[in-house]
């Protein structure tokens, strides 16, 4: 261990932080919305709708990433009618192509997550909305997601983790990115523990401020799983008898 | 079509020479893994603090870094540590990894991670009280893992450990780059020569979606094995 070739390549790696930051949020936002969307078709009365959001769920989880990046990156350009559309210059980069990937990727396992949220949401309360004469927008909006959101934030913390580990993938397409960088070097030096090491630390760090931010949000999320502070006085709401 | 067939115009038995190779190296890193997760979970379980400590750093570190970087190290590293233990023994010159084993261990160290927890939550899930009636029967501690703790153990895992094999098939994906000709590894080759990748990575994806769903069926009846005779509401 040389502390000096672990400062600069620490210098080095942390150059790929901010690609790799950009690739997790992009996604896991995008793929957010699809994971949302695919929740509420699985769900859907419309049984041609839950067979398509069915599929795309089995598609992408019974998959390898690194074969749904490939697909994407080397396998679209073999169609001239791709090659020639709109979207081209899109794909013909490989940042988007990542994006595309990792997107469709989380938003697949992001769609089960919520699917279990969205379910795990109690009949009465659903039943009450409705006594209390909400309409199906309304009751989505003020009960069903809050609560579905507050079930599934465990769940979807580990699905970010996962996509920060899944960015990786990324190098595999010439993205530079922080594997991307430390493969670089360890094929130039043979240094692969030291680097190891550090790009290791990296990631570390980026999950272990995921946990904490997750575990605030669910702590926020959930005050009436807390005790009352101190010097309120608690007042039932059942009369005493 | 005439791109997968057998023989020497097509690909048809390269693939599946290559699934074959995906299969071994899956089960193999699958049943490592599960070795260190039931040596990690006893670990972990300890009453040794250091012991318990080690363990949980090993979940920690390794579910919080990428697999391809495990790969990396494994892959460049491990002939640097060969070649350095070589040269203690006398023996000079360059020292190559095989593959097939740099894969296995990469992707058991990684599983065995996540085997760690899945067997350790499904040893606290056995009911405190049958392992103390076991002891007050004067079951030894030896008996008393084969009567009463494995069997429940198994039970408890399985849905976890399927999912621990199902991520250990897809990870095996991530070995192609190091050259190991395992199902991508195949399909890159091949979109190469041809020109034609889309085909090829779709073939993959194909083999691959039957290589999940057809051990997802598996683990689902091993389930119903380990689940019978026990009473469902």
């Amino acid at each position: 261990m040389d502390p000096k070739f672990m400062g600069e390549t620490l210098l080095r790696l942390i150059d790929g932080v901010p690609l790799l930051l950009k690739l997790v949020t992009v996604s896991l936002g995008l793929g957010f919305v699809i994971a949302v969307l695919v929740a509420s078709a699985r769900l859907s009365k419309i049984a041609p709708l839950r067979a398509v959001a069915a599929s795309y769920v089995f598609l992408f989880r019974g998959t390898p990433l690194l074969v749904q990046m490939f697909l994407i990156y080397y396998g679209l350009g073999q169609f001239s009618a791709v090659r020639e559309s709109f979207v081209w210059p899109f794909l013909r980069q490989p940042y988007w192509c990542a994006i595309l990937a990792l997107t469709l990727n989380t938003g697949a396992y992001g769609g089960e997550i919520m699917r279990g949220g969205i379910q795990s949401v109690a009949a009465g309360e659903i039943e009450a909305a409705r006594a209390c004469g909400m309409s199906g927008l309304l009751m989505l909006r003020r009960i069903v997601l809050p609560i579905a959101l507050r079930q599934a934030l465990p769940a979807y913390g580990n699905e970010m983790i996962l996509m920060v580990k899944a960015t990786s993938l990324a190098s595999t397409v010439t993205l530079m990115e922080v594997t991307g960088i430390a493969h670089r070097i360890i094929s130039d030096t043979y240094r692969a523990i030291e680097v190891f090491v550090v790009a290791g630390a990296i990631y570390l760090l980026l999950n272990f401020l995921i946990t904490r931010a997750i575990r605030w949000l669910e702590w926020r999320l959930s005050p009436h799983l807390r005790d009352a502070p101190a010097g309120i006085p608690v007042v039932s709401a059942m009369p005493a008898r | 079509m005439e791109l997968l067939s057998f023989g020497d115009r097509g690909w048809g038995d390269e693939l599946a020479r290559a699934t074959a190779m995906t299969v071994a190296v899956a089960s193999c890193a699958f049943l490592l893994g599960l070795v260190f997760g039931a040596l990690g979970s006893f670990a972990k379980l300890s009453r040794n603090r250091l012991v318990a400590a080690i363990a949980d750093a090993y979940t920690t570190v390794i579910r919080g870094i990428p697999e391809l970087l495990v790969i990396y190290l494994l892959f460049f590293g491990g002939s640097g540590a060969l070649m350095f233990f070589a040269r203690m023994f006398g023996h000079t010159g360059y020292v190559e990894i095989n593959a097939f084993a740099t894969g296995v261990c990469a992707i058991a160290i990684v599983n065995g991670a996540y085997s760690l927890e899945v067997i350790r939550g499904a040893v606290l899930a056995v009911p405190r009280g049958q392992i103390e009636a076991a002891k007050a029967f004067g079951m030894s501690p030896v008996t008393l893992f084969r009567r009463v703790l494995a069997p429940q153990v198994l039970r408890f895992a399985l849905p976890g450990l399927g999912n621990v094999w199902q991520l250990a098939l897809k990870e095996t994906a991530l070995i192609s780059v190091t050259g190991l000709v395992e199902i991508m590894r195949q399909a890159t080759v091949g979109a190469g020569s041809t020109k034609q990748p889309f085909t090829f990575y779709a073939v993959a994806a194909i083999l691959y979606l039957l290589l999940t769903t057809i051990s997802g069926h598996g683990f689902a009846r091993a389930e119903r094995w380990a689940n019978r005779g026990v009473r469902s509401a």
